[in-house]
Order: structure tokens, then sequence, then C-alpha cells
């Protein structure tokens, strides 16, 4: 089966200053990818390059064999923002269910209205993630975990075949951060191919298969058992994470 | 009382021609207040103000200039903002004072047409002619069908632009028909309450319905009964006391406001 998004020779900056160079990486089918660096890496810019939000200055984005210009099927990818939680306006009255159902728009045509069965689409994204029952709360009324977990119902409520995910977790606890990472192994392992953006390793490491750790360049891409025994861990995660262990 | 009004057709445009704009506008500005764009509406205003200084000064229909420059100005706000980096309020700022400078410009060269510009500024409901009145249904049926029509799209911009945009939708231009449709109510209230006080009508009901809704839709219903409510007792006081209809109207959209905050604060006691 051919790589589902493939990235080659990319490029970008932001005005003068050059924040990705020459990336080359490919995603497969099954794949739990956490792309790592420090801050200003370049990591949530290399997805919105993928997620088609930003234009590469020199280099190509395949998706599902298309180039990114010409790929509309935005619907197989599903999408979790930085700081999603933390953008939550508390005066927006919107609904659990509302927020959901957006996640269906990039494959529905016009008029975007909502059937039945997208009803029973919402119902089986919310029952996925554990939030069934709270369909018509107000999302600003929920936990920062409970939000989390109906942003990513809404971004799975199309049933896409990669989920893309910019430090999910910001803001979250501790347990409710475990919980979190647990529910996205099993999608991976009922066949999700999931990319996180992270500099938290230590929490993900029980699910993640493969590794990419970028600094402007790609230096780093591979399985996470090579990764954990690379001089290259030292170098991304520091001394403190040092200790990982596959649960 | 009531009865006797509803006997003059004058109140009868004047509370048809009001209810449209009302429950248009009131539609439209909970978006608007949830993308903070809650100042496009008074914004334009000035660019309205503008094209009937225009058409006075060429001796053409006002409502069509009005309606064109208004369009374009928005335009060129979403343009102003995305490509000069500015603050959507800003934008609007710049684009709105330039638009006044104009209107005051024309009317002080053209010293004959200031009675007619000042009608257009305060409004005058209870004047309403047939043309305006179908106008106004027209185009504020526009407005409420096309808000329909892109109701999740235009919901899911204003929630999430950047995930919005991740999935494919195109939120430049439902931006720039969200604009466009600020830029038709305007037009429509411009006579019915003025150019002064359109734009409460696109804020008040809307931040009324924010404080105490449960669900979007349960907003944008309230936020529409807020704004029939604000023109049909405004329209009422104005007959009842001798006050300027606009005024009253604005006035009572504000009272409603009040009691919704109160009622709001109160619930979460």
């Amino acid at each position: 089966m051919p790589p589902l998004i493939i990235v080659k020779g990319l490029y970008f900056s932001y005005g003068e200053q050059l924040i990705l160079e020459n990336i080359n990486l490919e995603i497969n089918a099954g794949d739990f990818l956490a792309i790592l660096g420090p801050n200003g890496s370049g990591k949530s810019t290399l997805l919105k390059l993928i997620l088609g939000l930003l234009r590469p200055e020199q280099g190509e984005i395949f998706l599902f064999g298309k180039p990114i210009g010409k790929f509309r099927e935005w619907w197989r990818l599903g999408y979790v923002p930085q700081r999603a939680i933390a953008k939550v306006d508390p005066v927006f009255p919107v609904t659990v269910e509302e927020v959901v159902s957006f996640g269906l728009l990039a494959k529905k045509r016009f008029p975007r209205f909502l059937t039945s069965r997208d009803r029973e689409a919402i119902q089986k994204a919310l029952l996925r993630v554990e939030m069934e029952g709270f369909s018509k709360r107000r999302l600003c009324e929920l936990s920062g975990g409970q939000q989390q977990r109906v942003f990513i119902a809404r971004a799975i409520v199309s049933e896409p075949q990669v989920l893309l995910l910019d430090e999910p977790t910001t803001g979250v606890d501790v347990a409710t951060q475990e919980r979190f990472y647990d529910l996205l192994g099993e999608f991976n392992r009922r066949g999700l191919t999931i990319v996180i953006v992270t500099h938290d390793i230590g929490i993900v490491n029980k699910h993640v298969k493969q590794v990419a750790c970028l600094n402007r360049r790609l230096v780093y891409h591979g399985t996470h058992e090579e990764f954990c025994s690379s001089p290259r861990l030292k170098e991304f995660v520091g001394e403190h994470h040092l200790v990982i262990h596959r649960h | 009382m009531l009865w006797e009004l509803w006997q003059f057709s004058f109140f009868q445009r004047a509370l048809v021609a009001g209810l449209f704009l009302a429950v248009a506008g009131a539609v439209l500005g909970v978006f608007l207040i949830l993308r903070k764009d809650a100042m496009l509406g008074h914004g334009l205003t000035h660019i309205a103000f503008a094209g009937v200084a225009l058409a006075l000064f060429f001796d053409v229909l006002p409502f069509p200039v009005a309606l064109l420059l208004a369009s374009i100005a928005a335009f060129l706000i979403l343009k102003v903002r995305e490509r000069a980096g500015l603050y959507g309020d800003t934008a609007v700022g710049i684009i709105s004072s330039l638009g006044m400078a104009v209107g005051i410009t024309l009317a002080s060269i053209a010293r004959d047409f200031n009675v007619n510009l000042l009608s257009f500024l305060f409004g005058n409901i209870l004047a309403v002619s047939d043309l305006e009145l179908y106008g106004s249904i027209v185009l504020a049926t526009l407005v409420l069908l096309t808000l329909l029509l892109f109701y999740y799209e235009i919901l899911y911009v204003t929630f999430d632009e950047e995930s919005a945009r991740a999935s494919g939708l195109p939120v430049q231009r439902l931006d720039a028909l969200l604009a466009l449709l600020t830029a038709i109510t305007v037009v429509i209230g411009m006579k019915i309450v003025g150019l002064l006080l359109v734009s409460a009508l696109l804020v008040i009901p809307g931040a009324a319905a924010l404080q105490l809704a449960g669900s979007f839709k349960r907003c944008l219903f309230l936020a529409a009964i807020f704004g029939a409510l604000s023109v049909s007792i405004g329209l009422f006081l104005a007959a009842l006391f001798d006050l300027p209809a606009s005024g009253a109207i604005v006035l009572t959209s504000g009272a409603i406001f009040l009691g919704a905050f109160l009622w709001g604060r109160l619930r979460r006691l």
C-alpha cells in the first residue's frame, strides 16, 4: 500500500526566517507517528502544511497519492488544532452535538444540512470517545479533558483515515492526558493512522510506533524502539525524560 | 390604542418593514458578535452615509448607490485585514472614517441636500414607501435564506476558523458572504431606523440572546424574538408618547438587553 502522506523536499519560511528545510517524510497506513522538537522547530508548521493551511515555499506534498493542490477529500484527514481547549469561548453557546457536526461538513455537498444518518454518526463518534449523553450540553460547561474528547469526536466523525493532532493535551491534567493517549492507542489498534505533534514523549511512548525529530530539518525518523536507544534522544528530550518504558 | 394604530397604513408599513429588518439584523448579528466583528455593521453605516451623499449629489436613487458602496467597503475591510495584518476593528475604523469623510465633504459642497441626508442618518420608519417596504422584505428574506443555506458552514467558520479551513471549507468566500449580508442589512435599515442606529439592531438583540441561550439555534431564535419585540414595542411607545420611532426602538432593545443580562445573572446564582 502506498504511503498516505508523502512530504518531499519541503521548505518553508516566515518572512526571512527559515522554518523548515528540506523535509522528506512518509506516513503509512497504521502508523502512530510522534513529531517531536523544541519550541519553534517547525512541528506545527509542518502539520499546517500537510493540512493545506500554509503553502510550501518549495517541495511537494502528496495526500492519498494526489498532489495537495488537487486533493479535495479533506474528510479523510481529521484534525485537532493546538490549544483547542484554550480557544473555547465561554460566551459561544455551541453544544457538543453542534461541534461534532462540523466534522461532517467536509464530506457533504451544498446545501449542507444534517440528516438522521449524520445524527447517528455524531452519536457514534461521541460513543467512541465515551462522551455519549453529553450531546445537548454546552461545550464551555465541560472540563478541559471532556472538551478535548469532543474535539476528537469532531475529528473522527467523518471516519477519516489519518488523525492529526497538534499538542492536543495542552491545559489538560496528567491523569486525563493518560486516558486521552490510551484512547488514541485504541483508535490506532483499530487501524486509524495517527500523527501527533508533541514535546511530551514521556506520555505518548506506550502507544507511539514511529518518532520524527524536527529542528528546522528532520534530524531523525525511525521506530520508537530505535529512538529510545539512540543518542538523539538525549539531544531532543533532555536527561529527565531518559527513563522511558513501553507499557 | 394598538388596534387604532394598526388601522393606519403607514403604521402597518412601518411595523412590517421594521420586523423584517429586526429579525434579519438580529440573526446576522449573533454571527458577527461571535466572530468579534460586531463593529462591522457600525463601520458600514458610515460607508452607506457616503453612498447616500454621493447619490444625492448626483441626484440618483440613494439605495443602490449605498448598497454598492457598502458592499465594496465590506470586501475592502476584509482585504485590508488580510493583507495589512491589522486587527478587525482597525480595518473597520480606517474604511468607515474615510466613508464618513466623503459624506461630510459632499454634503458641505452641495449645501442644499442636508435635510435629505439627515433623514437617512436618523431614519423615518413612519414614512416608509411601498417600494422601500417591498425592498426591505425581499432583502431581509434574502439575508435570512442565505444564513439558513450556509448555516453550518458559517457557524463552523465562526467557531473555529482554522479547523474549518483544514476541512476544505472556502473560509474567505464565507467571510465575504457574511460581510455582504451585513452591507445589505445596513442599507435596509438606513431608512427605517437610520444609519446612526441600525448597528444597534445588529448588536443588541444578539447580545441579549447570548445572555440566555443554551444552544446556538436557541440563541438565533431568541435574538429574532428580541429584535421583533424591540421594533413592535418601540413603535408603539413612539406613537403613545410622541417619541422619535428609531430612538424608541433602540431604547427598547437596550431595555431588553438589560432584562436579559439581569435574568442571566440571576439564573447563575
